[in-house]
């Protein structure tokens, strides 16, 4: 496969293309998409390409994500752009009273291809309004499937199975991976939602990992290698489907498992992997599992307390200590 | 289709679809009653000139969204009491297959989009619609119904504001039944009437006697003329009363029984339909009480057919969830 290095944006924007090429029931809905090609370019070519399927909304955040639905509902196929994850708050009746519930209690009358497209974390200065990452709250809704990748590869080929599903999906991308590159095939491809990839392989402990922590997980086992220890970082890439028989292959050739996301401990999506691993992999684990997330308060604005909030590459690092008891 | 080309069928037809949709409410009623229903139900009765009239202007392939008050909503779109009963006993057969019960049911080979358990959650599912038929180049126009009480949800005011930008074919039908669940529009209503919130967004507001079936059909026919020919939305308030509770067995604390009664006694939509009928030589005693006779068949073929039908298994709550796990 030839490949190229291309951003997570360049990527995002190429798979729309190709998308939008492919089926002219896909089209795109936000706020502000249309002056910039998206506020992270990842819309490049595509309004002045498709002047009527991509569509600027008054600040109406309520109603442009319920017309997303009410257009899955009768054929067509959105990407709605929510512009910040943050302002899930002023659409959730939408997104998990009525996209993530019409098909089911509705008896399997509907097909809903609609993907919510959110981008979201921390890093930026962005604060309390701008740097959330809220994965957990859809994971815990039935009949949503939620995808946060981190490559740009990973990002190309979900973003493009994404808007060919017939369900909800809700997509993260990490706001300071925008610019993040990586090599991606020029071929066409398509990455299933539910498969995670492992992005280093190594014996001693598996880290279990998605979006931007992934570069920290990829980052932390680089410098435990340098002392003999060898990390195998996968990174789900979905959290629903999760690819459970990866983590669990994995846990059983290392007997170690971590779990870092960015995303506040408490009540995170971290703690339902760990439970998991608890429940059905209690046997093949030589210390508990253990978590590592953001501190339990909202993003602060000042760079050193974000930092202080967020999870740091040292934080995974001191925790693979902890798990493998070297002090 | 405007009033003066409505000929005698047409017009027995809407009295006959209203009295089908009152026997079914009634029926609902006593199944409830006999405690035959799980849950809860909202009857739409008193409210039946505006769900006929409305859906009596629109097209097989044109979209409703509906409410929590939908039966009249659904049975004038076209839906089988049959089936509609099922879902309202739980059972398998029924539109949802026992998911959805009455606050929560559809047909979409109808474009009726469903009942919907939160005020005011169908009005961006309506702009939705309205937007996709934009997008197909199709002539189809979308309905929502909504209450009162919806007027006062955000997404009321969103919607307009879309719908009206991109002018797009939806036509917000009020049914001002005067009470959102116990709370009164003369504490509620800012402005005092909801078509006249149209002129905060640039579009049509009308207002009809939702109690006249030929009226709503006039005044709904006009804006769906507007929406088919992509001049966009409007709104319709059709002013009419609930003869019910919010919900069976609500004590209903806050309004009179004598208020009550004066609306039966003087502006009941059947009663008034059917004395005009009667006057224009429409309609005889004698075809009205074979087309009371008749409804009163089907509703109790569906209630037996109802009654029939299989339960659900209950490992089927695990289906529907998605369209491929």
């Amino acid at each position: 496969m030839t490949e190229r290095l291309l951003s997570c944006s360049e990527a995002f924007a190429e798979a729309l293309h190709e998308e939008m090429k492919r089926d002219d029931t896909v089209f795109i809905i936000g706020e502000d998409l249309r002056a910039h090609d998206g506020i992270f370019g990842q819309f490049k070519g595509l309004p002045s390409k498709y002047p009527e399927r991509v569509i600027d909304t008054p600040i109406s955040e309520t109603c442009l994500v319920g017309a997303g639905l009410g257009a899955a509902l009768t054929g067509m196929r959105p990407l709605v752009d929510l512009h910040f994850a943050d302002f899930f708050t002023t659409a959730m009746d939408e997104i998990a009273n009525q996209a993530a519930k019409i098909r089911y209690m509705f008896g399997g009358q509907a097909r809903i291809p609609l993907v919510i497209w959110a981008p979201d974390g921390g890093g930026l200065s962005a604060a309390a309004h701008h740097s959330q990452c809220l994965e957990a709250w859809f994971v815990h809704t039935p009949g949503l499937k939620v995808v946060a990748p981190s490559e740009p590869a990973d990002v190309k080929g979900l973003i493009k199975s994404a808007i060919r599903e017939d369900n909800p999906v809700i997509f993260f991308q990490h706001k300071k991976l925008f610019a993040q590159k990586g090599p991606v095939p020029k071929e066409e491809y398509l990455i299933p939602l539910g498969k995670g990839d492992i992005k280093r392989k190594g014996r001693d402990i598996t880290i279990i990992t998605y979006s931007r922590m992934t570069y920290f997980a990829l980052e932390a086992a680089k410098q435990l290698a340098l002392k003999g220890i060898e990390v195998e970082v996968i990174d789900i890439r979905t959290l629903k489907p999760l690819d459970f028989e990866m983590i669990a292959e994995s846990v059983k050739k290392t007997y170690h498992a971590l779990v870092v996301h960015e995303a506040c401990l408490t009540g995170g999506f971290g703690a339902e992997i760990a439970a998991r691993i608890g429940e059905e992999l209690f046997d093949d684990l030589d210390a508990p599992v253990t978590r590592i997330g953001a501190k339990d308060v909202p993003i602060p604005f000042s760079p050193l307390l974000e930092n202080y909030v967020l999870p740091q590459v040292s934080d995974i690092v001191r925790g693979i200590k902890k798990v493998l008891n070297l002090g | 289709m405007n009033q003066a080309k409505l000929g005698k069928t047409d017009m027995l037809n809407l009295f006959k679809k209203m009295l089908l949709v009152r026997a079914f409410e009634e029926k609902a009623g006593e199944l409830f009653q006999q405690n035959l229903i799980p849950g809860f139900i909202h009857l739409s009765i008193g409210q039946e000139a505006s769900s006929v009239g409305t859906c009596s202007v629109i097209r097989p392939n044109d979209y409703v969204a509906s409410t929590h008050r939908g039966h009249g909503h659904m049975i004038a779109k076209g839906a089988d009491p049959k089936r509609m009963f099922a879902e309202i006993l739980g059972k398998s057969t029924g539109y949802c297959k026992g998911k959805g019960g009455s606050m929560h049911i559809a047909d979409f080979s109808l474009g009726f989009l469903g009942a919907n358990g939160v005020v005011g959650g169908g009005f961006p599912i309506a702009v939705g619609a309205g937007l996709s038929i934009k997008l197909r180049r199709t002539d189809q126009i979308a309905i929502v119904f909504f209450g009162d009480g919806a007027a006062n949800r955000g997404t009321f005011h969103e919607a307009l504001n879309m719908a009206a930008i991109w002018k797009l074919p939806v036509i917000f039908v009020c049914e001002n039944n005067q009470y959102a669940s116990t709370t009164s529009i003369s504490y509620s209503l800012a402005g005092g009437s909801i078509a006249g919130r149209a002129c905060a967004y640039g579009i049509p507001g009308y207002t009809a006697n939702g109690n006249d079936v030929l009226e709503v059909r006039e005044i709904v026919g006009r804006a769906v003329l507007r929406a088919r020919s992509g001049e966009g939305p409007s709104i319709v308030e059709n002013k009419t009363y609930r003869y019910r509770g919010h919900f069976e067995g609500d004590p209903q604390k806050y309004r009179s029984p004598q208020e009550i009664d004066g609306f039966k006694k003087e502006q009941d939509p059947i009663a008034v339909f059917e004395i005009r009928l009667k006057t224009a030589k429409v309609l005889t005693d004698s075809a009205a009480k074979k087309m009371r006779k008749d409804v009163a068949q089907i509703i109790e073929d569906a209630v037996h057919y109802a009654r029939e039908a299989p339960l659900p298994q209950p490992e089927d709550a695990m289906e529907d969830l998605f369209v491929n796990p």
